[in-house]
């Protein structure tokens, strides 16, 4: 009896590519000139490490939960991106590196983030 | 004399809670992610003292239970929600 195979609507990965989501948060001493030069300097090193910037929000001061290093409030922002592996490394190192990022969360968006995520997009379109 | 008959009513009527059964409320919403940036969401499953609430009270199922805990592990790495605070509500 020949086996039906199911034929299942499977999303074959032909590259490397994967989505990630990093929200940092920067020191609240920042002048606003130096925010923006601060996030667009880790936008060129995505940049320049190949990776494709889909979106790129910025909270502005907000309080945080709990101090961190004495400061309890701080401009966060957000980087959705599409790239290989080794692009997170580099982002991270450059987070680690600069001071003035007090902390930062890189995650790998699922299929289900990344629908959220175009939702979401849609909506502040809207 | 106070009517002998006077029942006690109370200030607000006991409500005995019937047995509400519990539901996953991602199924039924049909809610396939749990947003760690948005803590209005992620409020409704801690307590007080922000800790997270245990399936049996949120009647969460497993799988979705395991996305909000992952939510708010990340929610409090970035001091969105605090680890512990008092009546956070």
């Amino acid at each position: 009896m020949q086996a039906v195979q199911s034929v299942q609507m499977k999303i074959i990965k032909t590259n490397n590519m994967n989505n990630y989501e990093t929200v940092f948060i920067l020191t609240p001493v920042l002048s606003d000139v130096q925010v923006k030069e601060a996030v667009e300097k880790f936008q060129a090193i995505l940049k320049d490490a190949g990776a494709k910037i889909s979106q790129v929000e910025n909270w502005g001061l907000k309080k945080m939960a709990y101090p961190i290093q004495k400061k309890s409030t701080g401009f966060y922002s957000l980087f959705e991106f599409e790239g290989a592996g080794d692009v997170v490394e580099k982002l991270e190192l450059a987070f680690r590196r600069d001071e003035r990022v007090l902390r930062f969360l890189t995650t790998k968006m699922d299929k289900h983030h990344v629908a959220f995520a175009e939702r979401r997009r849609k909506k502040a379109k809207a | 004399m106070a009517g002998k008959d006077s029942d006690i009513r109370y200030l607000t009527p006991i409500s005995i809670d019937v047995k509400k059964d519990k539901y996953c409320r991602f199924k039924k919403l049909g809610i396939k992610y749990v947003d760690y940036k948005d803590p209005d969401f992620l409020l409704k499953f801690i307590n007080e003292q922000g800790k997270i609430l245990p399936r049996r009270l949120t009647g969460n199922s497993a799988k979705y239970q395991k996305k909000v805990a992952q939510a708010v592990k990340r929610a409090r790495h970035l001091a969105i929600l605090p680890y512990l605070a008092d009546q956070l509500k």
